[in-house]
């Protein structure tokens, strides 16, 4: 955990010289594409009024000046698959990026949706001595947490302190300079596949890039796209993507759960492939352009062209109803929401007090997915767009950017997390500095 | 899809070369190389500049090629400058005495006509405001050729003599000229002394000030560079104060006028101690006051004429 505690400390390091030298990218690595944004920090914190864009959550003091997005390679379920056609693509999108913005990215904030997410809820307790808590206090309570064994290999990507109690009095943000004889804490921890990071990682630094931060993708595509009452109230954000769906929870905004279902829109694509026999761009293009979930009368008499391209004219014209698509779409997307149903029982959403569902992501814009949603899911349900940040072109601001956004929001926001408070000196091993160095220099 | 497809056996397959749309490791990192502002500043500007000063210097490597181009660069430069409108052909001098007149045209560094650019104007006034008798001058080239000087000459206010011969300065005190007599100039007042050149203001004030007895005045001495002797005719003398010379000059004439001070045999009117002014008389009266009171007369060198010497001589 020290080394781990050391690792993230230097990320933060590296994202404050970053954030300095005024430019920052985001590097969102999803299954099916690739976005970068160029962020430039002014520093002022000055709101500009342009088209909208309120100041709502923080974003006021940056601006996109370079985005770009290209079609994802080497992916797989949110996960690294080959690495040099990943590098490739990474490449592609940040060169793309920085000739739009004609400013160099040295730095860089990705995002990973895969590696198997897991979320732990620790408690920790200590007692005051001096009565008062003090800033020491808050790192000693969080050092004291009691981590359950993660299993082999197994990462933190997120640490974040929930809920503070001093004495009986819970529920506190801050708890700093209360007065009481006992401190306890809440912490959601969020561990990954520690190689799955690390390919990401090696990726990264393969482009000449330095890593500033990792986010978990449906951290980030809900700190996009739940508003600030929902996420103050609690709701669930379900971020449909092409290798997986992530489904996280939030209330008095901050995460409590995450979690990945291994199902995405490449699987339905992959059915619309098999069941019509077309190539799969055509598939592709079919379920972008035609899809849908919900079957009319009219939709057996409308016509689809599946212009494959072959050659022969038996397959190039063959009839396909856009009845039949929806026919392939609706079991699949129908098997999605079910295993974000399961998901969601398992969190015991059920007992919020809040049951909002908001869907986002790529997939989220199949017309009447919400209706379908809406019966498998529960009533709440509303398709979220990511929030709008300051020169954002309007390309990127449909759902399937929202974890980019989010990134952005954690590039210029990041809510506390563990390595975030000092650590308590007693618990620092006595070669971890020199541990961390040599770590560091290793892989980075 | 294309509208009209190709079933001939002897088609060619499509040649649509799967390109890759990823920059190559190379040039993506030549890329973000671009994109640094320091090096994109010596490309565009440190190249270029590399590439004409190689270019110079190799072509001036050679000196017969650099004697070229200095030879050329010099015969531009002399047709130019000899062109006729730059021509200097007269030279006119205002405000001079002739003597002043001819030296000026003496110092002049090239014979005209000649070129303007060949006349340094600011280093001859400077050699001309050497020239002791020149307060100032205005040297410039006026159109049609004409290099004009207006001179302004210093007016001589006084002489000075000293160890070293007679001085004429003008009235701040600066050198005018030297004169090897005084009745060169027997109109101008005459000061004597080490740095009385230094007091001249002073002494023109008082030499003013001396008004009723200026026909016997003969001149001032500087005493110890502090104060001013006046001296006047028959020996006299008038020793005035350091501070305030110009009221005790005054308080003597008014002395004198009122009492015709200076009209009897007196030596030295000594007032450099102005609340209590002393008077030395001459040899001629104390003998005559000390006749009156039976004492032994003196000498012209002040000491009591003893009974025998008078005697023996």
């Amino acid at each position: 955990m020290a080394e781990l505690y050391q690792t993230q400390r230097a990320m933060r390091n590296i994202r404050r010289a970053a954030l300095q030298r005024g430019v920052i990218g985001i590097l969102d690595i999803g299954t099916s594409k690739i976005a970068c944004l160029v962020l430039r920090f002014d520093g002022t914190g000055t709101f500009r009024e342009t088209d909208g864009v309120g100041p709502m959550a923080g974003q006021v003091n940056f601006r996109v000046i370079g985005a770009a997005s290209t079609r994802s390679r080497g992916m797989r379920r949110g996960q690294i698959d080959v690495m040099a056609e990943t590098e490739r693509a990474i490449r592609t999108v940040v060169a793309a990026a920085q000739k739009v913005a004609g400013v160099r990215v040295d730095h860089v904030i990705a995002c990973l949706s895969g590696g198997r997410p897991a979320s732990y809820g620790l408690a920790g307790e200590i007692t005051l001595e001096a009565g008062r808590v003090h800033d020491h206090d808050v790192a000693s309570v969080l050092a004291a947490c009691d981590a359950p064994d993660f299993g082999r290999g197994r990462e933190v990507l997120h640490a974040q302190p929930v809920n503070f109690a001093v004495d009986n009095r819970s529920g506190l943000g801050d708890p700093r300079d209360h007065v009481g004889n006992r401190l306890a804490c809440d912490m959601h921890v969020l561990t990954v596949d520690g190689d799955v990071i690390g390919n990401l990682v090696q990726c990264i630094r393969r482009c000449d890039l330095e890593l500033a931060g990792v986010a978990s993708a449906s951290y980030a595509s809900a700190r996009a796209s739940l508003v600030e009452d929902e996420q103050e109230l609690g709701a669930a954000c379900i971020d449909f993507g092409g290798g997986g769906t992530g489904v996280s929870i939030f209330v008095k905004k901050h995460m409590i759960f995450a979690d990945n279902v291994n199902i995405g829109g490449q699987l339905v694509t992959q059915d619309i492939a098999q069941g019509l026999r077309v190539p799969l761009p055509v598939a592709e293009r079919l379920k972008t352009l035609n899809g849908g979930v919900e079957a009319t009368g009219r939709d057996d008499r409308d016509m689809l062209d599946t212009g494959t391209g072959s050659g022969e004219w038996d397959a190039d014209r063959r009839p396909v109803s856009r009845a039949d698509l929806i026919g392939i779409m609706r079991p699949r997307v129908e098997e999605i929401l079910e295993g974000v149903r399961e998901v969601l029982d398992a969190a015991g959403f059920d007992s919020m007090p809040s049951q909002q569902i908001v869907l986002t992501g790529g997939g989220s814009q199949i017309p009447g997915l919400d209706g379908l949603a809406a019966r498998i899911l529960g009533p709440n349900i509303r398709c979220g767009r990511p929030l709008r940040i300051d020169g954002l072109a309007h390309q990127f601001t449909d759902p399937g950017f929202s974890s980019a956004v989010g990134l952005a929001l954690f590039a210029a926001h990041p809510q506390d997390e563990w390595w975030d408070f000092e650590m308590p000196a007693h618990s620092y091993p006595t070669r971890s500095l020199r541990r961390a160095y040599r770590w560091f220099r290793n892989n980075w | 899809m294309p509208d009209v497809i190709d079933h001939r056996p002897n088609r060619q397959p499509p040649s649509q070369p799967k390109r890759d749309p990823a920059p190559s490791r190379l040039q993506y990192r030549l890329e973000r190389m671009w994109l640094r502002p320091i090096w994109r500043r010596a490309v565009r500007v440190g190249v270029p500049a590399f590439l004409v000063a190689m270019t110079a210097g190799l072509w001036l490597s050679d000196p017969d090629r650099r004697a070229l181009l200095t030879d050329g660069v010099q015969q531009i430069m002399t047709k130019v400058q000899s062109r006729e409108e730059f021509q200097v052909r007269i030279m006119t001098v205002e405000g001079a005495s002739p003597v002043v007149d001819k030296a000026l045209r003496a110092m002049l560094p090239v014979d005209l006509p000649a070129s303007s650019f060949d006349i340094d104007l600011t280093a001859l006034r400077l050699q001309v405001m050497q020239l002791d008798v020149i307060e100032s001058i205005d040297l410039r080239i006026k159109p049609g050729g004409i290099l004009s000087a207006v001179v302004k000459e210093r007016e001589p206010a006084i002489l000075w003599r000293h160890a070293r011969g007679i001085e004429i300065l003008d009235k701040t005190g600066h050198r005018v000229a030297s004169v090897t007599a005084r009745d060169v100039r027997p109109d101008l007042p005459l000061i004597a002394g080490e740095g009385a050149d230094l007091a001249v203001p002073e002494a023109l004030a008082l030499i003013d000030a001396a008004g009723p007895i200026l026909p016997r005045v003969r001149g001032l001495v500087r005493r110890g560079e502090r104060r001013w002797d006046l001296v006047l005719d028959h020996g006299q003398r008038i020793m005035l104060p350091a501070q305030g010379a110009l009221i005790a000059m005054e308080a003597a004439i008014a002395l004198d006028r009122a009492q015709d001070m200076l009209g009897r045999d007196i030596a030295v009117v000594d007032l450099r101690n102005p609340s209590r002014p002393v008077m030395r008389l001459g040899i001629d009266a104390r003998n005559t006051i000390r006749q009156a009171r039976g004492e032994p007369i003196l000498g012209p060198d002040g000491k009591v004429i003893q009974e025998d010497d008078r005697k023996g001589g």
